[in-house]
């Protein structure tokens, strides 16, 4: 290979990328935890007795699972400030878009986790006159909590790969730093070489976290 | 011995329960004096469990009311006496009233002997933690598990898990226990230690109710003997009545079935 690999430039660019990637963790943990905390509420409607709730929860969720997060973060910007008549800055409607997409994703993970937690919690707990919210709060959702960990720690990953989409906006996260950088100083194979290490970097520790939680857990049961 | 003088503890009239187009108890009246110890024997699909878990609304009754001391539970329409509503609220106190026991014994496998032992008076009861724990001591020590309050069920036998299901529902203080096949998921080994416990809550004087299969022990337990059948109570009677000189034929029948028990 004939080719001399540039160091100097990524050392220059670096800081750039830096910034780049504080706007990524900007993006990826509130849309991680915003959705999380959506896709339990969503579940819950998913499962409850009020047919419109469970009707409207699931075409929610079909809604974003069954159309690309791409189209899902473009419409996000140019097509629905013009419903609610407020333009959306383009890191806001990245934001809703990714958190909204985890929601609908997060949902059916807890509704699979709740809907496989044994009747026999549920009749042991209500048996000691527990009500339904104690009963989920206190027995079911810790087990499913568990039980889910890693489903939900494969959403927080795409999720966290999801966020190079918002570059699409001209979102000036990782991605958008990185295009940006390698045209302008027209060598892309460092500048996108060290933007993919950058991104794995990031990513490999949930990976290895859920990894170590999913083991203690496990000995604990 | 069971207090005649007050009025009954439990009592229940017309109990109809329908799964769909199937009629399994069908229209039963009963009532359960306080300190009787009452043993429900019947063939499989005969409706002993889905009676007992009526009792505490583990299945709603489809007809028929139930009274706990001498109160109806359930709230009937103005017009209309067979439609009868029960909020979730008047469910959990009967359920603080009237306690279970399981079959699978259903512990919650995330949390210690103790914190099972515990829930119940920290999440219904409200108790702080400290009276709790000791409350929850006592019960565990009173079913020999007093040793093993920081474990997981997962590790623990059949028959110890049962033991603090026991003690679980003991905490709660409950007026009526009810058994629902307690030693069925045991290994015969561990059957026994399940029966002792048991035993122990009979000198005690409380009001249970127990469905098994174990008609050794029900015999030496009970202090009425119940056999359901089709779905309504087909003889009851002193335990000597019903499980030495039963009057009926299909009583006889069933009992020939159980060869291998002495008493």
């Amino acid at each position: 290979m004939d080719y001399a690999f540039d160091f100097a430039l990524v050392v220059e660019t670096f800081p750039i990328l830096m910034r780049g990637f504080v706007v990524t963790l900007e993006l990826w943990l509130p849309s991680l935890a915003i959705g999380l905390a959506g896709g339990l509420v969503l579940a819950l409607a998913r499962l409850s007795h009020s047919r419109v709730l469970r009707g409207g929860s699931l075409v929610y969720i079909e809604l974003f699972r069954d159309t690309p997060v791409l189209i899902q973060l473009i419409w996000f910007y140019y097509a629905f400030p013009i419903l609610i008549g407020v333009q959306l800055s383009p890191f806001t409607a990245a934001l809703l878009a990714l958190a909204l997409n985890t929601s609908a994703y997060g949902a059916e993970i807890f509704r699979g986790g709740i809907q496989s937690i044994a009747r026999g919690q549920w009749e042991g707990a209500k048996a000691l006159g527990m009500r339904h919210a104690d009963v989920l709060r206190r027995i079911v959702l810790p087990q499913v909590f568990k039980l889910m960990l890693p489903a939900f720690t494969n959403r927080a990953v795409e999720v966290a790969k999801m966020s190079s989409l918002a570059s699409v906006l001209s979102v000036h996260e990782l991605m958008y730093q990185g295009r940006l950088l390698s045209s302008t100083y027209y060598r892309p194979f460092e500048i996108l070489t060290t933007v993919a290490v950058v991104y794995f970097v990031l990513i490999y520790p949930a990976t290895f976290l859920s990894m170590t939680l999913e083991r203690r857990m496990a000995g604990k049961g | 011995m069971p207090d005649t003088t007050r009025p009954p503890i439990l009592q229940v009239s017309g109990l109809h329960k329908w799964f769909g187009t199937l009629h399994v108890l069908q229209g039963i009246d009963f009532s359960v004096a306080a300190g009787e110890r009452v043993a429900i024997i019947g063939g499989s699909g005969s409706g002993k469990s889905t009676f007992l878990r009526c009792l505490n609304f583990m299945e709603m009754p489809t007809a028929g009311r139930i009274a706990l001391d001498g109160t109806p539970l359930g709230r009937a329409s103005a017009g209309k006496p067979d439609e009868v509503r029960y909020p979730e609220s008047e469910l959990c106190r009967v359920r603080e009233r009237v306690g279970m026991v399981f079959q699978q014994f259903n512990l919650f496998p995330h949390m210690t002997v103790l914190e099972n032992a515990m829930e119940g008076l920290v999440t219904v009861k409200r108790m702080k933690k400290a009276e709790a724990r000791e409350r929850a001591l006592r019960e565990l020590d009173k079913v020999g598990l007093g040793g093993k309050t920081d474990v997981y069920p997962g590790r623990l036998s059949g028959g110890q898990q049962q033991r603090v299901a026991i003690a679980r529902a003991l905490a709660m203080e409950p007026e009526i226990l009810l058994f629902d096949e307690p030693t069925s998921s045991l290994d015969p080994e561990l059957v026994g230690e399940v029966l002792r416990v048991i035993r122990q809550l009979a000198e005690e004087g409380r009001t249970m109710l127990l469905v098994t299969h174990e008609l050794g022990f029900a015999y030496h337990f009970a202090t009425k003997v119940i056999f359901l059948a089709d779905g309504v109570f087909h003889e009851v009677g002193t335990p000597d009545e019903v499980l030495k000189h039963p009057k009926q034929e299909r009583t006889r029948a069933f009992l020939e079935r159980f060869t291998e028990f002495s008493f």
